[in-house]
């Protein structure tokens, strides 16, 4: 988008960029309504007491505050007694400089992210198979030139629905689009094949869809042969997903099974995505990986115009998880437990390796363990709103509630910030610099159109301010310019290699496609072309079986749960729940079900339901459709209180993303 | 001394409980002893393989590997000594044991006819991959082939075969095909279905006598004459293979009798998978055999000390190309009680389609789905969980497509009510263009531009382009806006 100071405010309009070709939803066209909100806080809010309220306060009363609250809890508790919880919509530069906030200046190993719950599972999936995490190993161009698209778990038509005029592309130039969504979404709508299968089965049906390319001979065998490990081990599990039996557990009929397969297969080039859906489930990176098992025995990574890739969730899912905003990682996408990243990063942070802390543990566990002994006393959540939009969120806010230090960055009194003991007003995005990395790998300029209102600071000027509270060192950088200078040295050699980025260079261009590790050299915006970034240069291959949700139904919770997001709302809806025009086009939450279900509830559209599970219930008006299965109820996430979905999804984590398994529970429904 | 525990049998039941007994961990011992030599397969993909669109590597399955897991090949037992606790092969070798678990499976049915003992060359059952590469040898220069039995099984290799090329006769004694499942409608449906594939039916027809030579084989259809051939496959059915533990003194009915923990009358041996009796009832089918294998794993590691083996209903599957046959239950209605019975059906035999469902009490009870029904996913699982049906019957029948509004272009314009969303992704109604119409936006272009109508997702572009073209016609004054508008529209 670009922007235009008005008299009386900021004007959005549209840029013909070549990843949303000019489109914008509504959330795009609105986004200006809310730097001028009423609600907009200008000014640091303090609770003096607990249980008082938050009243206006100083900047250096509140700093003072935080930075008194951080250093007792550190002498009584040690350094990682503080925490800190990011956000997957800051910029690149302030995730970096939280990462090095968390590990330079408070010395803690607890710092993890809201994208732990957004592309976590895709994340690790990618990283074990192909070596290298980069949503779309092509530019999201390629999609509208593809024969044969495979959306599984995407609603990109509700979430992203720019990304629809690249399927629209691809249609109109006679190729296949296919859906694999519980819900006839609209996106699902658009398809020229929907899978409806029951929640939780997606890696089952991709095992079978392999299992046809199998025995059908689509197999690119030569493909498998050179530029690939483990499909043995995979062959013969797949062996054991016949269609039959898959069409059992997910209801998915063979026939569409076989023409899914057929489709993907048979074409020149074809591309599977993945979203949410398949992936925020405690078994997310293996239903993943099952569709990367798929998309490399057809040969697609690095094929022209084909592949495999995720779709992100936020407005920046990709650079916000390269550079240190995660509890396991170091800028650059290295390891923080790799003692070359440690070396290469201390060194350009100016301390010792050994003084940097280990891996923590993923957003989840972090926030679970908030005020007990084993975890941390005090918290900073920077551009994110948990108390919505964590799983069992009634348990973290009651862990919330048990710190005693909970300081909040945002520019809203969030649901989480109604919990704050500091509350710090931030700038938004039409009053900063910065960088943001889209699904595409390509690293984007954010321009500061005016200025932030009066007692307004941004996150890298509290971070500085912070530090040099903290600590004696040298003072941390708040230009974002110089910032990004400074990230780029900190990822030189590692994956996610931004060391030939400059802010210029992205100006000059459409963006630069990390990596890019000389300022010279060109940027990469197809990757995998001839090898994969793996030590022997080729993907893995990792054998997947399908196994239950985390809860399965039962006679007191007999129905499955499911929740996303509307296209009028924005993840917690901090910010577009208070957008009148998003207001009017979604008011308010609902539960979406089957009338025939409903005719069994004895529920009438529009009547109040409650959705129980083991862990809590919402309440919101029946929303009765067709368009769900109907053992299935879904519920948006991004409205608190009584219509809270997270209430009650299940907070069973995947155990090698750390996922929470927001998709699938069991629940009972009854009239409210 | 770590618990010894032997599994007799290294089919799908015998290998996935070894795999599923290593993936409980623990530091028990395994041992499998499998007689046939070859790797772990899937029989399901045996008809794919003789079809030869796979290889044998195409159908090997997942194997236990790692300490405490010995697979041994060839090795077919033939003594079990309950006495001892031992096993013994055929090579002489003793394997001990503190927990036996019998997956010997099922062996083909050779039907007793004159002719087939010694069994000619150019006869062969159908039934393991060894079977599998005989037909393939025998197939390599042959033209013609008739299959015995027009069960399951025979279909599905007759179906690979025709694939080959072969000419392909199936030879059944009944009147239709598959008629343990299958209505004689249903039959005579997959009957046309097949000759589309170029597999004929006999039907009928009784087996009397088979002669063999080296030159080819000739079937003797008592006084409907005889077929002749180049081959002759054997698929009339599975019998348990139950020798080994009649001799052990098992209790053994039809198959190997056995409790909710797949038990055996000693409580030192398990039963799983083909052999295995439960309840008074075969399964024949791998799913239950791999059910049966998590419950032996669950209660042997103690990982579910409580598991216990719960049958699900059995769905008959056959997915062939140019095939979709589902069958479960019992359509014929013999065992209803309960409530009153309703009865679907829908019949396109010329384009090989044929539904017949059966609903009690809102459950389905059986049905019969052939050809192209889009709701087969859905009654499966219904039929499977014993889920309520859906109050629109027609469903079932046609799909969940049925009854939603279609995809394609919108309604005119003129019959769209004000409310009506025109842009999603804007929340855009048609009333609000018509407003900014009237506001003096009266161009395509110019009603997006002032409403944000079509620049989200773009798809509703032709629906703008619409309302324009029809407001232009509505409202003649605007004549200049008109000719933009349609330039716009076209």
């Amino acid at each position: 988008m670009v922007l235009r100071a008005t008299g009386d405010g900021v004007e959005v309009g549209a840029r013909d960029f070549p990843t949303n070709r000019g489109g914008l939803c509504q959330k795009g066209w609105t986004a200006a309504d809310l730097l001028d909100h009423p609600d907009r806080l200008t000014t640091p809010l303090l609770r003096d007491r607990p249980g008082g309220e938050l009243r206006p306060a100083t900047w250096d009363e509140a700093l003072d505050r935080i930075a008194a609250g951080v250093r007792d809890v550190q002498q009584r508790h040690g350094p990682d007694a503080v925490a800190v919880f990011g956000g997957g919509g800051l910029t690149n530069e302030k995730a970096y400089a939280l990462g090095r906030f968390a590990r330079v200046t408070l010395r803690t190993r607890h710092i993890d992210y809201n994208g732990r719950w957004c592309m976590s599972s895709a994340a690790a999936a990618g990283n074990r198979a192909f070596g290298i995490d980069r949503g779309l190993p092509f530019p999201l161009a390629d999609l509208g030139r593809a024969a044969a698209a495979l959306l599984v778990g995407a609603n990109p038509a509700e979430t992203m629905p720019p990304l629809m005029r690249h399927v629209t592309d691809l249609r109109e130039r006679g190729g296949q689009l296919i859906v694999v969504d519980p819900r006839a979404t609209a996106t699902a709508r658009q398809a020229d094949l929907h899978l409806q299968p029951l929640p939780g089965t997606d890696l089952a049906v991709a095992n079978a869809l392999l299992h046809i390319a199998l025995t059908e001979g689509w197999l690119d065998r030569a493909y498998v042969a050179e530029r690939t490990t483990g499909f043995d081990e995979v062959r013969r599990t797949v062996a054991g997903y016949w269609p039959a039996e898959v069409e059992r557990l997910s209801g998915v009929p063979v026939a569409d099974l076989h023409a899914t397969a057929r489709a993907l297969a048979t074409v020149d080039r074809a591309i599977i995505l993945t979203a949410r859906g398949a992936e925020q489930h405690a078994k997310g990176v293996d239903t993943v990986t099952a569709l990367i098992n798929l998309a490399l025995a057809l040969g697609l990574p690095g094929r022209p115009g084909s592949g495999y890739g995720c779709l992100t969730g936020q407005g920046n899912g990709q650079g916000g998880r390269e550079h240190g905003q995660k509890a396991d990682q170091l800028p650059g996408y290295r390891r923080i437990d790799d003692p070359a990243a440690r070396a290469h990063v201390a060194g350009v942070w100016g301390v010792d390796p050994d003084s940097l802390p280990g891996p923590g543990v993923p957003a989840y566990q972090l926030l679970d363990a908030l005020g007990t002994p084993s975890g941390a006393r005090a918290l900073l959540v920077f551009g994110s709103n948990p108390v919505v939009s964590a799983p069992r969120a009634a348990r973290v806010e009651s862990r919330l509630r048990a710190l005693d230090l909970l300081v909040v960055a945002d520019f809203v009194r969030s649901e989480t910030a109604e919990l704050a003991d500091v509350v710090l007003p931030v700038a938004q995005w039409a009053e900063e610099d910065g960088t943001m990395t889209n699904l595409e790998g390509r690293v984007l300029r954010r321009r500061a159109l005016r200025e932030p209102p009066a007692g307004v600071r941004t996150e890298l000027e509290i971070l500085a301010a912070l530090a040099g509270r903290l600590t004696d060192g040298a003072p941390l950088p708040s230009d974002p310019r110089e910032v990004f200078a400074e990230l780029g040295r900190a990822s030189a050699g590692g994956p996610a290699d931004y060391a030939g980025i400059t802010w210029d260079r992205i100006d000059a261009d459409t963006g630069v496609f990390w990596p890019c590790p000389d300022r010279d050299g060109p940027d990469t915006p197809r990757l995998f072309a001839d090898r994969f970034p793996t030590p022997d240069g080729r993907a893995r291959f990792h054998a997947v079986t399908h196994r239950p949700a985390a809860e399965s139904v039962c006679a007191d919770y007999p129905l499955h749960f499911t929740t996303g997001r509307v296209l009028a709302q924005y993840q917690s809806g901090a910010q577009t729940r208070r957008v009148a025009a998003l207001r009017r086009a979604a008011p308010g939450g609902f539960v979406e079900l089957h009338p025939d279900l409903a005719a069994r509830l004895g529920v009438t559209e529009g009547a109040p339901v409650r959705v129980v599970s083991r862990r809590g219930e919402l309440r919101a008006p029946a929303r009765l459709s067709t368009a769900i299965r109907p053992d299935t109820v879904f519920a948006p996430f991004h409205w608190p209180g009584a219509q809270r979905a997270n209430s009650v999804t299940n907070d069973a984590l995947d155990p090698v993303s750390g996922m929470p398994e927001f998709k699938i529970c069991a629940v009972r429904v009854e009239p409210a | 001394m770590n618990e010894r525990i032997v599994v007799v049998g290294h089919g799908m039941a015998g290998a996935r409980l070894a795999a599923e007994l290593h993936a409980r961990g623990g530091d028990r011992r395994i041992t499998v002893l499998g007689a046939e030599p070859h790797r772990a397969y899937n029989r399901i993909m045996l008809s794919t393989l003789l079809a030869g669109r796979i290889g044998e590597p195409d159908v090997e399955l997942v194997e236990a590997v790692g300490p405490g897991v010995e697979v041994h090949t060839g090795a077919a037992v033939t003594v079990v000594d309950r006495a001892a606790g031992e096993v013994v092969t055929d090579d002489g070798e003793r394997h001990g044991y503190d927990h036996l678990v019998l997956a010997t499976g099922s062996r083909a049915v050779v039907p007793p006819l004159p002719g087939l003992a010694p069994m000619p060359e150019r006869v062969v059952p159908f039934r393991t991959l060894g079977d599998c590469r005989r037909i393939l040898a025998a197939a390599e220069g042959a033209r013609r082939v008739v299959v015995l039995g027009g069960g399951l099984l025979g279909l599905e290799a007759a179906r690979g075969l025709a694939a080959r090329g072969l000419d392909v006769t199936v030879v059944h004694p009944v009147g239709h095909l598959m008629e343990r499942q299958l209505d004689p409608p249903a039959g005579a449906v997959l009957a046309g279905t097949l000759a589309g594939l170029g597999v004929r039916s006999r039907l009928g027809a009784a087996a009397t006598a088979v002669n063999a030579d080296a030159d080819g084989v000739r079937l003797h259809l008592g006084d409907a004459g005889t077929l002749d051939a180049d081959l002759l496959v054997l698929c009339c059915g599975v019998r348990p293979d139950t020798a080994l533990a009649a001799a052990a003194g098992l209790a053994v009915e039809r198959g190997v009798v056995v409790d909710d923990r797949m038990r055996t009358s000693d409580r030192r041996i398990s039963a799983i998978g083909d052999c295995a009796q439960h309840d008074g009832t075969l399964t024949g089918l791998v799913a239950p055999a791999w059910a049966q294998a998590r419950v032996v794993a669950d209660v042997l590691t103690g990982a579910d000390p409580l598991a216990r083996y719960r049958p699900r209903p059995a769905v008959t599957r056959l997915k062939a190309a140019g095939i979709d046959l589902a069958a479960m239950g019992d359509v014929a209605g013999t065992g209803d009680a309960g409530g009153p019975v309703e009865e679907l059906t829908f019949a396109d035999p010329a384009r090989g389609t044929y539904a017949r469902l059966r609903i009690r009490d809102e459950r389905l009870t059986g049905a019969i789905l052939l050809g192209d029904n889009p709701a087969v996913g859905t009654v499966v699982q219904l039929f499977d969980r014993g889920a309520p049906v859906p109050a629109d019957r027609r469903s079932l029948l046609l799909g969940r497509a049925f009854g939603e509004a279609p995809a394609g272009p919108a309604a005119s314009p003129a019959l769209m009510p004000d409310a009506a969303t025109v842009c999603r992704c804007n929340d855009v109604s048609k009333g609000a263009l018509v407003a900014c119409w009237r506001a003096g936006a009266r161009t395509a272009a110019a009603l997006s531009a002032s409403t944000r109508a079509g620049t989200g997702c773009g798809s509703c572009r032709d629906a703008v382009a619409g309302v324009a073209a029809w407001l232009a016609e509505a409202d003649p004054q605007a004549t200049d806006a008109v000719r933009e508008t349609v330039e716009v529209a076209s």
